[in-house]
């Protein structure tokens, strides 16, 4: 079983000085949505971004450990456009 | 994947504004996911539909192409956009008639 910080560790290595949420919505331990706000998503599009979160857990999702990971991804520039709106 | 059909997958891709790859067609959506992305896509011009239930070359070959596990799968412009979670996202953040308009990344 894998835990929020677990998983919130592998996306901020591979995405380093990003803010990351990471919170089990089951309470099983497989199921997690993330939040990630990274300087690196700037420009791209979100299925881009959220292939670079996907990355570094490939390796769980694929065995299943990690069942679902809902994710939430803003560079930036879209989270402070989120917050004043 | 056979040389044919990337380039079949090319050209419908390309073939217009929006292409929804889905399960069933816009008269008759097989699954809520791909229902869904339809609704939220037609408001935003002519969508064209290609059902992956009627060939299974296609609903492998879809994947594959994208390096993404799950249909529906919706291309706008030409680009992948992504699945039915990261339409409806853009939706909600109001993006996702920008990016028809091809005034944002997709």
């Amino acid at each position: 079983m894998l835990d929020a910080e677990f998983i919130r560790a592998r996306i901020l290595e591979a995405l380093p000085g990003s803010e990351v949420d990471v919170r089990d919505y089951t309470g099983t331990g497989d199921h997690y949505e993330a939040r990630v706000v990274s300087p690196d998503f700037a420009g791209k599009a979100m299925v881009q971004q959220h292939q670079l979160v996907y990355a570094p857990l490939q390796q769980w999702l694929k065995s299943g450990e990690l069942h679902a990971l809902a994710l939430k991804t803003y560079s930036p520039e879209q989270w402070k456009k989120l917050g004043t709106r | 994947m056979t040389p044919e059909l990337k380039a079949r997958l090319e050209q419908e891709t390309q073939s217009h504004k929006i292409v929804l790859f889905m399960k069933g067609n816009a008269l008759f959506p097989q699954c809520g996911f791909s229902a869904r992305a339809l609704q939220l896509l037609q408001p935003l011009g002519e969508v064209h539909t290609v059902d992956v239930l009627s060939d299974p070359e296609i609903r492998q070959g879809i994947k594959d192409f994208t390096n993404w596990p799950t249909i529906p799968q919706i291309f706008i412009n030409g680009q992948f956009v992504g699945g039915s979670d990261i339409l409806m996202e853009l939706h909600e953040r109001g993006e996702l008639a920008d990016l028809v308009a091809g005034k944002s990344p997709a």
